[in-house]
Order: structure tokens, then sequence, then C-alpha cells
């Protein structure tokens, strides 16, 4: 098991000349990139820049229009995700795939080849989760776990199978920072034992703390390989994106001003077995006001979205008001056409339909607000005023994408982001509320939205941004508060919040929180 | 070993259109095979089928006879199932819509006016539309399966049918035959060319909701909330649309064209009511709808096809002696394999041998 940095064998993985072609746009075009035993290997690229299409490719669930893979060198096919494992490579999606009403076992028991009986894998579960440092009841339901917990259990699932070359996409977008410390303790741990892993993230920092090397890639191309620890995150920003990040710019926070989204003892019971229930969260944005709401997924940010947007219903009329008018017996369609506008934080299938073109997503969330541009009598869509739109969004927000209007499934994470917000900016709406605005996106793509929102508080629209990166929340909002268990504290202003006030509520360190208004404490 | 259905990442633009022909050439295939086992050549028995009922001006007629009710219904059908309600019981909301249209002839056949047929043909819209709003509305109350509850509502319909033709609406001068009185003129959807042959003008509604719904679908903001909802409702919500007021819209449409087609069926071609109206147009609709890609245009195509197969059967009958089950039995393949060829477009299939366990490790049953 022992296996020296300096191997004699070689590399682990080599790949050359890695090429996807998908119709007219080259995803990836010809990747070199070696990795070593026992090494952390960073891949870092903008959001479109290849990296889920390469490592797809990597792991099976993608064949390569050209080029080839080197695996302890020798030159293999790896055409699924099955073999992937087979030879030793394994991979934990940003994106996890278990089953709430299932336990930890179970679910990693669904997942393996070979089947087994459900105690051997919970005793060999338990038995890597002691060794690697990740704790874990194996018999608990997924439901009840927390996101760092199930983060856990699908890098569990990774290593029953044994693997010398592990993928990790995004692994710490879903955790707080004390969580994210105790992963960089596994992934070095796995290190040490020779194991290499490819580590996917758009955060600088972390990149230059774990990482021992760097390939960056953009526009599908390798254009950079380097030491990240001798770089500074400035520096590996600007091989990523091709020239310096603009730094978001942010006013003197806004005097507090007319309250234009207040929300009053607003309660939600759990719909389904699996969601939060809300109790007692109270909160006001003012215009020119951006507040931040922190939190680790799963505290009931999701629920607390549909209850502000409308999708769910509130008993009574004032628990929630857009503008200083009762909202809380509107749907999203009224509270729209009240001024407010909503991001979601998924973005298939809720802030977008899959299938459909860009020019119908537009439609999706403005054909009230905009009926009389869009549409003319009798409901009939006036296609080319409508496309012309979502034009000037793409073009506004610098959405790439292939072809004139494609579907939204055929955008990359980040495009797509930048086209929802960009679809809701482009109205200039009074009360904006975003659920994530940048989960998932790279750097570039995030400085724009988050630049997109300041301007948009800027020019004296309130805006409500419910996200789980701190470093986000510290940089564009005016005060922060924090939601754990379906509760919400009251705002700390971002002059007096630290790193730790905010990841101790977020632990839930004081649950509870004052249930006074809160227009003087901003 | 086992079976399994992998995702394509991608699927190919071009199969997906050819889909509904590679899909009629199977069953073409597997017809000439059912033919050979049943001791007949297989290509005279197709010919009789397929081309022998094309050749004769009053057989064309009687096509546009058949497809009318399959076209109307399934362009109704597509609204649903592009919004993702299962609506499975168009055969009983043709039956209502049916009986609800003759009340006039039949219980007041002494009132003979032009207002008698306009009227029919209201009564029966609303009486498809009224029977389609209760599996509708049990969906959105009491959250019931409306493929459930659809499909026994039709048999319902059959057995009221049955039982209103032999009881209280038997012909007086019928001499006990189970059937209404015939209806009189003013009660008779009149032919589009009478000299040649026997096309109603059912044949022109069904054109016209074609295309009208084809419009609606593509051009308006109320169809593109049918897809929105059909294919993601949870971005429908987001949008702000209502999926119970869709349950209702979706199921009303479709009744309501149901019930056109069974009036326009009873009042055209029939002329009275009798304990088997339908040869079983509801349920051959659903093909036609998947046939026809659920797009309006595609089922009058698709709709002409399965009207074919019912002519076939009849033909065949005749010609070479087989059972009119065989029509079935193409209906039934043609929604196999339209089913099957959309399922391989979008999947593949692997056959994967499960490595031996380690220690022969017991195969548990996951």
């Amino acid at each position: 098991m022992q296996t020296t940095l300096e191997d004699p064998a070689g590399p682990l993985l080599e790949v050359r000349g890695l090429t996807k072609v998908f119709g007219t746009l080259k995803a990836c075009e010809a990747i070199d990139l070696t990795i070593s035993r026992g090494e952390i290997h960073a891949l870092l690229g903008e959001n479109g820049a290849g990296k889920s299409t390469f490592v797809k490719m990597l792991f099976g669930a993608l064949e390569p229009t050209a080029g080839s893979i080197l695996w302890k060198g020798r030159d293999v096919a790896i055409t699924s995700p099955s073999e992937a494992r087979r030879r030793g490579i394994g991979m934990v999606f940003q994106h996890f795939s278990l089953f709430d009403a299932l336990t930890a076992a179970e679910n990693i028991m669904l997942s393996l080849d070979d089947p087994a009986p459900a105690s051997a894998v919970a005793a060999r579960a338990r038995d890597l989760s002691r060794t690697y440092g990740l704790p874990l009841d194996p018999n608990a339901h997924v439901g009840d776990l927390s996101v760092g917990e199930r983060q856990r259990i699908e890098i569990i699932r990774c290593l029953l199978q044994n693997p010398e070359l592990i993928i990790l996409d995004e692994p710490t977008s879903v955790l707080t920072p004390q969580e994210a410390d105790r992963l960089f303790e596994t992934l070095e741990r796995l290190r040490s034992e020779g194991r290499s892993i490819l580590y996917i993230s758009h955060r600088l920092e972390e990149v230059k703390r774990i990482c021992d090397r760097a390939t960056v890639l953009r526009h599908g191309r390798v254009v950079a390989e380097c030491d990240p620890r001798r770089e500074t995150a400035a520096s590996l920003a600007r091989m990523m994106v091709g020239d310096e990040v603009q730094p978001v710019i942010r006013d003197k926070p806004a005097a507090a001003r007319e309250v234009l989204l207040e929300i009053r003892d607003l309660d939600r019971r759990a719909s389904h077995p699996f969601a939060v229930p809300l109790a007692g969260i109270n909160l006001a944005v003012h215009a020119g006001e951006i507040l931040g709401v922190a939190g680790v997924a799963g505290n009931g940010q999701g629920e607390f979205f549909e209850a502000v947007s409308g999708e769910a219903l509130q008993e009574r009329p004032d628990a929630v008001r857009i503008g200083g008018k009762d909202a809380g017996r509107l749907d999203i369609t009224g509270r729209r056409l009240m001024g407010a506008a909503f991001v979601p934080e998924e973005r298939l299938g809720h802030a977008a339909a899959p299938f459909m073109t860009l020019s119908q997503n537009l439609l999706l969330s403005r054909h009230r607000t905009d009926a009389r541009a869009f549409l003319a009598r009798l409901g009939i869509i006036r296609g080319t005023i409508v496309a012309r739109a979502a034009e000037r969004i793409s073009a506004a927000m610098d959405v790439r994408k292939a072809g004139d209007d494609p579907e939204a499934a055929a955008l990359s994470g980040g495009n797509l982001q930048k086209f929802v917000i960009g679809r809701e900016l482009d109205r200039q709406p009074r009360v904006m509320v975003v659920n994530q605005p940048t989960w998932g996106v790279d750097a570039g793509a995030a400085a724009r939205i988050r630049q997109a929102l300041i301007d948009l508080a800027k020019s004296g629209s309130a805006v409500l941004v419910i996200s789980q990166d701190l470093d986000e929340l510290f940089e564009i909002c005016d005060a922060i508060a924090v939601m754990h268990g379906g509760r919400l504290s009251a705002p700390i202003p971002v002059a007096e919040a630290t790193y730790e006030k905010i990841g101790l509520l977020m632990g839930g360190a004081e649950p509870g929180h004052a249930a006074a208004p809160m227009a003087e404490a901003v | 070993m086992r079976i399994e259905l992998v995702k394509r990442p991608q699927h190919s633009a071009m199969f997906s259109a050819l889909s509904p022909f590679i899909a009629l050439a199977l069953t073409l295939g597997a017809g000439a095979i059912m033919f050979a086992l049943m001791g007949k050549d297989p290509l005279e028995a197709l010919y009789y089928f397929f081309i022998d009922p094309l050749r004769e001006t009053w057989s064309l007629h009687e096509l546009a006879v058949k497809a009318a009710p399959l076209i109307l219904i399934a362009v109704g059908l597509a609204v649903c199932y592009l919004s993702n309600n299962w609506n499975i019981g168009a055969e009983g909301q043709f039956i209502i819509g049916a009986i609800l249209g003759s009340m006039l002839p039949v219980m007041f056949p002494e009132l003979q006016s032009w207002i008698v047929l306009p009227l029919m043909l209201l009564m029966g819209i609303l009486g498809g539309a009224a029977y389609a709003a209760i599996p509708a509305l049990l969906k959105t109350r009491f959250n019931t399966n409306e493929i459930l509850t659809s499909l026994m509502l039709v048999y319902v319909a059959q057995l009221f049918l049955d039982w209103i033709v032999r009881g209280p609406w038997r012909n007086p001068e019928g001499f006990n035959f189970p059937e209404t009185r015939n209806f009189h003129s003013y009660a008779i959807l009149p032919e589009i060319w009478p000299a040649s042959g026997r096309a109603h003008w059912g044949f022109v509604f069904a054109i016209l909701a074609a295309l009208a719904l084809w419009f609606v679908l593509s051009r308006t903001l109320k169809g593109f909330e049918v897809k929105v909802i059909g294919q993601s409702p949870r971005a429908g919500r987001f949008a702000g649309f209502s999926r119970a007021r869709m349950v209702i819209f979706a199921f009303l449409v479709s009744g309501a064209l149901a019930g056109l087609a069974g009036i326009s069926e009873v009042s055209g071609a029939i002329g009275q009511l009798r304990p088997s109206i339908s040869p079983g147009y509801g349920f051959a609709a659903i093909i036609v709808a998947f046939l026809g890609r659920l797009n309006p245009l595609g089922i009058i195509a698709a709709g002409l096809v399965l009207a074919l197969s019912y002519l076939g059967g009849e033909a065949a009958q005749i010609s070479i002696g087989v059972t009119d089950k065989v029509a079935r039995s193409f209906q039934g393949m043609l929604l196999f394999f339209v089913l099957a060829c959309d399922m391989l477009i979008h999947y593949r299939i692997r056959i994967s041998r499960p490595v031996r366990a380690i220690g022969g490790e017991a195969r548990a049953h996951v």
C-alpha cells in the first residue's frame, strides 16, 4: 500500500490530446495532463471551460472524440463509469445522488457492482470512516443527515472501491468552513497513502492550500500548469479568466431607507417528511440594501425561498410585505407584479425548464410582467421580440452559448446562472430575492453576478441573497443573518461580522434569535 | 445476467424524427410474420390490409369516416399528455358525448328544425367535457390517479349506454331491437360530398380542431403553459402556472373533443344509438396521439394510418378470411413499436454479467 511520491512505474494517469466536440463546439481541445501517484492535482477553469466534460471522459460518462488516456502507462478506453471504478478511478460528484428515505449503508450498497449484504457493507463503511476521519453512522437515514455528512457517504462509497485516483467535483461548495477543514485532513491522509486526487474547485485559496499542482483550462484548452503554492489567488484567477478579475466595488452601506421587503413572524409547516419547518422569521430589507442569509444547506433556505417567492402561500397576508403592501396571500405572479423578482437555487428544473430554449425560459418568469411587450392579442407569443430580449440579456451578462437560442440544458451551469439572473435584472426589479447566486459558478461569472447585484442595490432596489458561500456574503452584503434549523438570527452588520461569529451561528451555536423587527439593527 | 437501460448522453435528432416511420416499418414486418404463421401469404395479406382500401373513392371516404373520431380525440389527448395528465378514458367521454348529444332526436323527435343539429353538437361537447371533469376533479381534490379513474369511467359509460338503448331509449317501433329510433333528417350530420361517398362533416371538424390546437400549442402562452407544466412542473410553478387549473383545462379540452367525436359519429356515420357505437376509437386514439408525436399536425397523418388499419381489418376479413381481431393486433404492435423506438432513442440496452463475488459470496437480493 505504501507508495512513495517518486514512483518508478511513471505517472498514474497521463492524458494526451484529449478532445471532445459537440456539434460545432469544441468543449475540450487537445488536453494534456499528467497526474503522479500521491498528488493532489487541481483542475481550474471558468464555467464552460471544459472541466466537467474533461472529467466525464476520464470517468467514462462521455466518449472522447480524439486523444488517449494512459492509465499506469497503458493506453485504455474507459467506456463506462463502472469500468472506471474497476480500473481504480472513483468520483465524488458535486450533486449527490442519494435516496433520502434509505440509510447511509443502504445507499452505499445500492451503488456496489457486486451485491453484498447490508451488514457487511455497514461494517466496512464504519472501518473506512474511522480510518479516514469521516465520522458517519451507517444506519442513519440520509434524510436526517447534514450536507457534510451526505458528502461523507459519497466519499466512503467511493473509497469502498479502493480507488487509486479520486475525482472530487467542487467538494467544499456545500460545506461550512469547519467541515471543509475536516475534509482537507481526510484528503491529506489519502495522499499520504499514495492515492491521487483530481480536485476541481473554483475556490482559489483552497487550491493554494492543499493542491500540489494545478492545471488551468480556458475555452477547452490547457492554458497553464503551475504549482499553486507559488501563485497568488489573483494570478490563478488571471490564468482562468485571461484578464484581471474585476474586484467587486461596493459603496458605503445604504442609510436606512424605505423598507421594500419585509417578513413578519413567518412560520411554515414542513410540507413533506424531509422538509425543514420555518419558525418565527423576521427580516426587513431596505431600498439600496443587500441583506445576506448565511447557513449550511438544508437548514430551511429552500423552504424560506418558496415562502418569500409565493410558490408557497402564507396564511397571514402581512407575513410577507413587498413595497409596503401585504403580499402573503398572493402567488408568485402577484408578487412579481408588485415589482419583485426571484432566482431559485436549482437552475435546471426550477429556474429554467431544461429542454426549452432560452427565449422560452425568458417567458417563463416574465410572461405576465412583460405581457404588453411579449404577447399579442389572444395570448399569441411575439417570438421575435422575446428572442431579441433573450439575446439582449445574453449579451448584457456575457452568456456563452452554442447557437442562437439553445436549450437551457445545453448551457454550462455558470452561463445558465448568468442568464437566469440577467433575466430578472433586465426588469429592474425593486425587490430581488436570490438563492445561491453563484453556486458552482467560476470566478469570472461569479464576480459579474455579484457586481450586478450590487449595482441593482445601488440603483435603489432591495436585494436578499441566500448563500452558503461566506466569502460572497462578506463581499457584497450590508448585513448578514444566519439561518439554522428553520430559524433566522438577527442580522449582523457586515462591519461587525467575522467568519468565526457567522460560522458559529451556522453550526447552531446560538439557536433561536431575536424576534424583534430589525429596522434598527441594520 | 442483468439487462439495464442506460440513458444516452445525446439522442439523435434524425432518429427522433424517423421514429414513427421505423415503428411503422417494424409493424409491417411483424405483421407479415403474423400472417405467415396464420398460413396466409404475407405479401397478399399486407396488400389487402394496407393498399387495397386506398384504391377506390368510396373507400377513401370510409377512411375519412374512421379517421375523423381518431383525430378529434387524439388532438385532445395530446393536450393532456403534453401537460402530463394521463387521460385514458376518452372512450367513455366519446360515449357520454354521443348519448347527451342524442337526447334531442331521441326524446323530442317532434322538434324538427335547423337548430337541432347545432344543439346536438353543443350537447355532445358538454357531455364529453363534463364526463372528463370527473377524473380531473378527483385528481385535483383527492390526488387520485387519473389513469385508473378515467379508465374505470369508460366501463361505466359503456354499461350506461347499453342500459339506455335497451331500456328507456329503445325504439318503440324497433321490434325490440336494442337501438334508439333513427335520427330524423335535421339531426343528421351531412356528408361533405354526398355524390362520391359517406365522409361527413366530422372529418372537417377534426382537421379544424387539429389546426386550432396546433396553433394554440405552438404559438400561444397557453400552449407554452401546457408544455412547461408537462416537462418541468417545478419550473411551471415558478412561472406562476397552476397545476390544478391545468389538470382541469386539459381534461375539459380532451373531453369536449371526445364528446364532439362521439356525437359526430352517431349523427354522421350511424344515425342512431346502439349498444356499441365505437370500435375502440377512444383507445386507438392514444396510439394516434403518440404516433403523431403529440403534435396535432402529426396526429392528422397518424389518424389516417390507424383508420387504415380498421379498414384493412374489414377488407382482410372479406378477401382472405382472417378475423377482424387482426386489426387490433396491428394497432397493438404499432403502439408497442412506437414506444419501443422512442425508448431506444433515449436509452440503450446494456447486458451485464455480474463479476463473481469473491469467495462465492451470496447473491444478495438488492
